[in-house]
């Protein structure tokens, strides 16, 4: 049993070693470190807590049963888990600490004496505000990651689902809910609080299936920065500092990462959170388009134009996950670097499903990370480079976002794809993007589009190389 | 006049939030997906709650409703902790430097 005083230094050490984990993540050859510095924190936080209550009879036990059998579980999930379903497991991982905030909330209500609260019946005010705060927040958290998860795993399909009166619908749910945290702190009712939490996990179901597909990225690092948020809410109602330092830090950090998410697609965050983008004008852009001509090639065109090349610019995309090409790209990649052609790949800040998920599969398909460049560092290279391979990226080469003020992704920062000599263009059809809209790389004069299945192209190219 | 501790808690959170505003600007692009896997099994560090409940049936009666729900999440969190930083490491450690063969 250690004091009070003791264990709250030890909870903000525990505090400050996430602080450097998240640190450590300013550079590759840090992070590491960093994420040992995090994995010490914790062992910090859960030791000092089992000493601070010192109880350790058979309910010890049971704690460390249930302890292994979540350990179990997480440590198979994080081997087994490929690379390109990072975004489904964040999602599901998201939804865990939502629904983990819940439970821990219901304990407190219920047993509110064990935590110091007060007693059933009689929590102290500001005890209940933030536990009601945390719970609910937390009950949003789990059901907006389902529903992320699903549309990810591609179990429910991307495209939004919206109805008529929704944003009114949703407006009343959101007013209701502080209204019922009102009288929950006035009354004490158990049936208020179990309302509460109903309620709202039905907000977070109807918050995330109007938003679409492709706008995954900016609602996983937004449910991200919920999860902290809950957690920090059951901190306040714990009265523990490590939990209140996380919460914020990891609250911060998904609204900055949604913050970058959105400014990669132009676009601000409540048009995306009202969302129904995409899908939606997509059979209109359809009717219009005329028959343009198209150039198309084979995979020997492709490797002609490439050996002849002294510099190579690769985009990759979602479609290049999708199709598992990362590693057949770098097995290209290096035959090129064997005949002394300068390789480097351009990431636009939305490829892909979340954040950084490009730069995570190529870093598994043994990419070196300084090959890799972001848009800002790479845009003006596109000029003095011979060949652009495109690979399963569309929308974030589209030129329209810089020419046509009418299209919906105008304004959205695009990589310069067509001032390059030759664009190729690996894809499976014209069809269009998520976003919905023509691309009109596909029709320049210096475009060569490749119609396959993009491993299996990258493959016939190498062997043509 | 004393001041109310929850003003202490407030100051603290409000501190780790631009702490946090700081910090995460300073993550490379290319790690953001790290970011996000480790963000996750930090913020499971509410298992110290999970415990507190957990711990807090008496010896006669382990489980009551309270505890029952203190052991659940102690598995949701753990879930998190153990898969979220194995996965991050998992993928930190892809992360490799251009090989110097270059002469």
């Amino acid at each position: 049993m250690i004091s009070a005083n003791l264990s709250a230094v030890f909870y903000l050490i525990s505090g400050v070693l996430f602080i450097l984990a998240l640190r450590g993540l300013s550079s590759p050859e840090t992070s590491r470190q960093g994420n040992l510095f995090g994995i010490i924190g914790m062992i910090i936080a859960i030791s000092v807590t089992f000493l601070a209550i010192g109880n350790f009879s058979s309910g010890f036990v049971y704690v460390l049963i249930f302890l292994l059998i979540g350990g179990l579980i997480g440590a198979f999930i994080a081997y087994k888990i490929p690379m390109t379903a990072m975004p489904e497991l964040v999602a599901g991982f998201h939804s865990l600490v939502g629904l983990a905030a819940v439970f821990v909330a219901i304990a407190a209500f219920l047993n509110p004496g064990a935590f110091n609260l007060g007693s059933p019946g009689n929590i102290k005010l500001g005890s209940l505000i933030e536990m009601s705060i945390g719970a609910a927040v937390g009950a949003i958290t789990f059901s907006g990651s389902i529903i992320a998860f699903l549309k990810l795993q591609g179990i429910m399909s991307g495209s939004p689902i919206t109805f008529k009166g929704q944003h009114l619908l949703n407006a009343i749910i959101l007013i209701s809910i502080v209204v019922l945290t009102y009288l929950l702190c006035s009354t004490q009712s158990p049936n208020l609080f179990w309302i509460l939490l109903s309620v709202s996990f039905l907000i977070g179901f109807l918050l995330i299936i109007p938003i679409g597909g492709a706008d995954m990225p900016v609602v996983i690092s937004m449910l991200n920065s919920y999860s902290g948020w809950a957690a920090a809410g059951i901190g306040f109602t714990l009265e523990n500092t490590a939990l209140i330092i996380t919460g914020a830090l990891v609250g911060s950090s998904g609204a900055i990462l949604s913050y970058i998410m959105c400014k990669g697609m132009n676009r601000s965050f409540f048009n995306v959170i009202l969302g129904g983008f995409g899908g939606t004008d997509q059979s209109s852009t359809l009717q219009n388009k005329e028959q343009r001509p198209v150039k198309s090639g084979n995979a020997d065109d492709a490797a002609f134009l490439m050996k002849n090349a002294s510099s190579v610019i690769i985009v990759p995309g979602y479609g290049m996950a999708v199709a598992q090409a990362q590693h057949a790209l770098r097995e290209m990649v290096d035959t090129l670097k064997k005949n002394d052609i300068k390789v480097s790949y351009a990431i636009h800040p939305v490829a892909g499903r979340m954040p950084g998920h490009m730069n995570v599969l190529l870093a598994e398909a043994n990419v070196p990370y300084d090959e890799v460049f972001e848009l800002e560092e790479i845009n003006n290279d596109f000029a003095n480079a011979d060949v652009a391979f495109v690979i399963g990226a569309n929308d974030v080469t589209n030129p329209v976002a810089k020419t046509d003020p009418q299209s919906p992704i105008y304004g959205m920062p695009v990589l310069d794809v067509e001032k390059c000599k030759s664009v190729l263009f690996v894809k499976r059809s014209l069809s269009p993007g998520y976003a919905g809209i023509d691309n009109d790389l596909f029709y320049k004069e210096n475009t060569l589009m490749l119609f396959a299945d993009a491993k299996k192209m990258t493959e016939d190219i190498t062997k043509n190389l | 006049m004393e001041i109310d501790p929850f003003i202490f808690r407030l100051s603290i959170f409000i501190l780790s939030i631009f702490v946090g505003y700081y910090v995460v600007w300073s993550v490379t692009p290319s790690l953001h997906t790290p970011l996000m896997s480790v963000t996750n099994a930090i913020s499971s560090v509410i298992i110290v709650g999970a415990i507190i409940a957990g711990l807090a049936g008496d010896s006669e009666s382990v489980f009551n409703t309270s505890s029952i729900f203190g052991f659940l999440a102690i598995s949701l969190a753990s879930i998190n902790i153990f898969g979220g930083f194995l996965v991050t490491q998992r993928m930190l450690a892809m992360y490799k430097k251009k090989k110097k063969d270059k002469s």
